[in-house]
C-alpha cells in the first residue's frame, strides 16, 4: 500500500516538476507578452496542481491534505485574476481606456 | 522518497531560477512582474515539498503566505501601471 502511494507521488511530483519546466522553457522562448503569459499560467496552475496532488499521498488525512489543497486553491484563484490584470497592461495597445 | 521531495525541491527552484533571466532581459515591465510571479508560484512548490520533506509543517503556512504576497505584488504592479481614472482596473 505504502509503496502504491509512493509511486503515485513519483508520477504526480515529476509531472509538476515537468510543467514547472515547461512554465520557464516557454516564459524565455515565446516570441511575445501574450504568449509568455499563457506559458505561465500553466506553470501556476497545472505544476502546482500536480505536487500537491503527489504530496496529499503523503500527508495525514484531513487537516494537512485540506491545507495543501488550500494553498493550491488560493494559487489558481490568485493566478486566474493576476493573469488577467496583467494581460490588460500586456495588450498590443496597452490598456483599454 | 524523502531524497526525492528534496530533488523535487531544487529542481523546482532550480528551473524557477532560469526564469528569472527575464527580467534581465525584459523587454517590458509586465514580462518583468511574469517572471517574479513564476518565482512566487515555484516557491510555494518547494516549501510544499521541504515541508513533507524536514518535518516541518509550518513552512505550509509559509507557502500560503508567499502565495498571498505573490497576488499582491502584481495587483500593485498593475494599480500603479495603469492610469488614474483608467476604468478602475
Amino acid at each position: 500500500m505504502s509503496l502504491a502511494l509512493d509511486a503515485l507521488t513519483f508520477l504526480a511530483v515529476s509531472a509538476g516538476a515537468f510543467f514547472f519546466l515547461a512554465g520557464t522553457v516557454g516564459l524565455l522562448r515565446f516570441p511575445d507578452a501574450l504568449s509568455r503569459l499563457h506559458a505561465l499560467t500553466k506553470a501556476d496552475n497545472l505544476g502546482l496542481g500536480l505536487i500537491v496532488l503527489g504530496l496529499l499521498f503523503q500527508v495525514q488525512w484531513p487537516f494537512a491534505a485540506l491545507k495543501l489543497i488550500s494553498v493550491w486553491l488560493l494559487t489558481l484563484l490568485a493566478g486566474a485574476t493576476v493573469t488577467q490584470l496583467i494581460a490588460r497592461t500586456a495588450r498590443p495597445g496597452g490598456p483599454p481606456e | 522518497m524523502a531524497d526525492f521531495l528534496l530533488a523535487a525541491a531544487g529542481f523546482v527552484l532550480a528551473t524557477v531560477a532560469m526564469g528569472l533571466v527575464r527580467i534581465l532581459r525584459g523587454p517590458g515591465d509586465d514580462d518583468r512582474i511574469m517572471a517574479a510571479q513564476l518565482l512566487g508560484t515555484g516557491g510555494i512548490a518547494a516549501l510544499l515539498l521541504l515541508a513533507q520533506t524536514m518535518r516541518v509543517p509550518a513552512a505550509v503556512d509559509v507557502a500560503l503566505i508567499l502565495a498571498l504576497l505573490a497576488a499582491f505584488v502584481s495587483v500593485a504592479f498593475v494599480k500603479g501601471f495603469t492610469r488614474p481614472g483608467a476604468d478602475g482596473a
